[in-house]
């Protein structure tokens, strides 16, 4: 097996920007994501906000060249997509066994959500066009066509911990060498069926979300894409640009306490973190910065900062969930997290936990509220945490 | 790598589960829908969670467990399953009543149970396995990356067995809309005459499938997983013959090493067109085995397949039922299970005796 893997480019579409560049910007500047619903079509529109991405579908196809009637999760993963891959400039290097392996958890249901609107009226009626692509498999094929890669096309879907797995996977054919390189993460657009969804469970919070906050009252939905560009050390070394960051550690287990709710101790997250350092060979101090999974629920954030409490105490790196930016993208989330995990190592940046006012009082330890740069980033943990018990934690190192 | 496999359980619409007898005798179904047949549940879950779970999840979590059981194993190193559709009918369920209640829906129950690795994560809870969990929903090569993930899994540190499943469900409402996409038969048709019928369309099936890989030898295995590899789209029938003879190089065996073929036909004449030209050619002179009169058409099928060659290596012998004239000179040592979804994605599973 080859060891080691680098991630060389990076692609992000989220509620906060549409590229990299635009994302960092608003990152830096404090400006999250979250607004009142525009978009999507659905009654709760005044009453949840949402960080929607600011392109209407219309817009959307104008960039990815997608038809207009195509999911938005598919134009969504097709920007960002390509983004990381002609940010990694693997594409000029001939003949690699490229892979795509994008996780999603919505699929093309905002158009099944269309066309079961005539169905259910009519069984012979809604176009078929509509739920063609309903399966989170189809999104891929058709990202991957567009993109002309044809080696490895695979798709995973374990809710919130999507494109951990997604990213992790990719890492795995590339050490055991059926690919040279992969396009890992994923996608999700915001739907009536997920607002619907998470809005029923009684965790979406009526204000913009508090992560880790005392008084913090649940999240805030949001959508995007993000993917990372991972390689072989081979294939690192014909590129001319330094690689980002390698992923040095990762490890996926599972809470098995509950559907939808996170252990008390944070059991799942624990096993998630401490897996994924002794793979890196890291000691928790080492660690410069944690990405939360951080969503802003009662039960995310007590849980997953009970498993911190027990890996890290007393030395607790600094951490924040930008979900206070970009709400929480679901099956996108740990991808557009993994961009922003490696764009820290490359450029030192710590990032902010917005709204932050009081920290809460279970833990010794509270997340950072500003946004600071060039400092000496050696290694991001970044979290997630899924329904259904699904934990996986990635760490990129600085090369 | 190699990999052993040391139960499996299957629910399908033969009577497969809880049947010491291995195809001993046929289901007969004449319309274009089969379903699968189901045990009682009550022995193998608890029944207040029964009420709770729709049918695929009930399907899954009955065969995991009994596959677990089989195997001797309380929990395993790592749980992966495969599912194009997954838990379609809570999908349907949250779906309805969204739009029939105008966004309001009353309870979370369906809409939690949708999630694709409802069925992973449902295995893990009642069986408190905190151990390596994914799932893929990769279209018709879901079952392939479940079954390479394990593989990899088993070639790492850490993992001696995994359980891996795929699986997918019809619901009436998936038929219908299948349906309009002209999948499937018009004219009534016995799924025991499929291959005859020369016409548009094939037979919409389901089921599930799990699997106990180890990656050590015992004296219980029934057959091997020696690889798995799929190809998406390949452009004619000579890239389809390039794919196979590439796979069969990273086996280190040629096509006369392979004793039976278990193949995907599903009656429909075109999507079989590839098949018959890949018997005319590459697959000459090989026997070869169907399986989708037994199961239907769904893209986790060769989840079925690689079930039923494990019980071909360990019997030595296809059943009789299958009524395929083959009996075998020697030993079935290397049986390849060739399938393709719709042209989209092929794949190969290379399966041979211990």
């Amino acid at each position: 097996m080859n060891n080691a893997v680098f991630v060389v480019g990076v692609g992000v579409i989220s509620g906060i920007g549409n590229n990299v560049t635009e994302c960092l910007d608003a990152l830096e500047k404090g400006k999250a994501g979250i607004n009142k619903i525009n978009y999507l079509r659905t009654n709760h529109r005044d009453l949840l906000p949402a960080a929607e991405v600011k392109l209407s579908n219309n817009e959307l196809s104008a960039i990815c060249g997608f038809s207009p009637t195509t999911s938005r999760t598919a134009m969504l993963s097709m920007i960002a997509a390509k983004e990381a891959w002609d940010n990694s400039g693997v594409n000029k290097l001939p003949a690699l066994r490229t892979g795509f392996v994008s996780a999603s958890t919505a699929g093309g249901i905002d158009k099944t959500e269309d066309f079961f609107t005539h169905f259910l009226a009519d069984k012979t009626k809604g176009k078929l066009r509509d739920i063609i692509n309903h399966e989170c498999g189809s999104i891929t094929n058709m990202v991957a066509e567009k993109l002309g890669i044809k080696s490895h096309i695979s798709t995973i879907s374990t809710a919130c911990s999507s494109s951990a797995n997604a990213i992790m996977y990719g890492a795995r054919l590339i050490k055991h060498n059926i690919l040279d390189a992969v396009i890992a993460g994923g996608t999700d657009a915001l739907t009536r069926f997920t607002l619907n969804g998470f809005n029923t469970l009684l965790v979406l919070d009526e204000h913009y979300c508090k992560p880790f906050d005392e008084n913090r009252n649940g999240l805030n939905l949001g959508e995007g894409a993000g993917y990372v560009v991972l390689v072989s050390e081979h294939v690192a070394s014909l590129l001319k640009q330094r690689p980002y960051c390698a992923l040095s550690g990762y490890f996926n287990a599972n809470d098995a306490y509950h559907q939808t709710s996170t252990s008390f101790d944070g059991d799942g997250p624990y096993m998630a973190m401490a897996g994924a350092l002794m793979m890196s060979g890291l000691q928790p101090g080492d660690i410069d910065y944690i990405n939360l999974h951080g969503t802003g629920t009662q039960n995310n954030d007590s849980s997953e900062g009970a498993a911190i409490q027990r890996l890290f105490h007393p030395h607790y790196p600094k951490m924040s969930s930008t979900k206070s930016f970009t709400g929480h993208t679901l099956g996108a989330s740990a991808g557009v997290e993994a961009v922003f995990s490696a764009l820290a190592i490359q450029q030192g940046i710590v990032y902010p936990n917005l709204r932050l006012e009081e920290p809460m009082v279970a833990f010794p330890f509270a997340p950072e509220t500003a946004f600071s740069k060039q400092q000496d980033i050696k290694h991001v943990l970044s979290n997630s945490v899924g329904f259904g018990g699904n934990c996986s934690s990635l760490i990129f190192s600085k090369l | 790598m190699k990999t052993y496999i040391r139960s499996t359980v299957t629910i399908s619409p033969q009577k497969t589960f809880n049947n010491p007898v291995f195809l001993n005798e046929l289901t007969e179904y004449t319309s274009n829908r089969l379903t699968c047949i189901e045990p009682d549940y009550s022995e193998a879950i608890d029944p207040k969670l029964i009420r709770r779970m729709s049918r695929i999840i009930k399907m899954s979590v009955a065969s995991a467990l009994a596959c677990l059981k089989d195997a001797e194993i309380a929990s395993p190193d790592a749980i992966v399953t495969g599912t194009a559709y997954g838990c379609l009918e809570d999908t349907g369920i949250f779906l309805t009543n969204m739009v029939q209640e105008n966004e309001e829906p009353v309870t979370p129950v369906a809409f939690v149970q949708s999630t694709h690795n409802t069925i992973g994560a449902q295995v893990a809870l009642l069986i408190k396995c905190n151990r390596y969990n994914n799932t893929f929903v990769s279209s018709g090569a879901s079952f392939e990356n479940a079954l390479l993930d394990a593989m990899m899994l088993l070639a790492e540190n850490n993992t001696t067995n995994v359980l891996v499943g795929g699986m997918d469900e019809i619901t009436d409402m998936s038929h219908i809309v299948l349906s309009r996409m002209g999948l499937y038969k018009r004219q009534p048709v016995s799924n025991l005459n499929l291959f005859n019928t020369n016409s548009k369309g094939t037979i919409n099936g389901e089921g599930v499938a799990f699997f106990l890989l180890e990656n050590t030898p015992s004296e219980n295995d029934l057959a091997c997983i020696d690889g798995a590899a799929t190809f998406y789209k390949p452009e004619d029938i000579e890239g389809i013959k390039q794919h196979i003879s590439a796979f069969l190089i990273t086996q280190h065996i040629n096509y006369n090493d392979i004793n039976l073929l278990i193949i995907g036909n599903n009656g429909d004449a075109k999507n079989d067109e590839i098949y018959e030209r890949l018997r005319q050619s590459v697959f000459n002179e090989i026997p070869s085995i169907n399986y989708k009169h037994l199961c239907g058409e769904y893209p986790t099928s060769t989840a079925f397949a690689t079930w039923l060659g494990a019980n071909v290596i360990k019997n030595n012998n296809t059943p009789a039922s299958l009524n395929n004239n083959y009996s075998p000179k020697t030993q079935i040592n290397k049986v390849l299970i060739y399938n393709h979804y719709q042209n989209i994605y092929h794949s190969l599973i290379l399966m041979s005796s211990c």
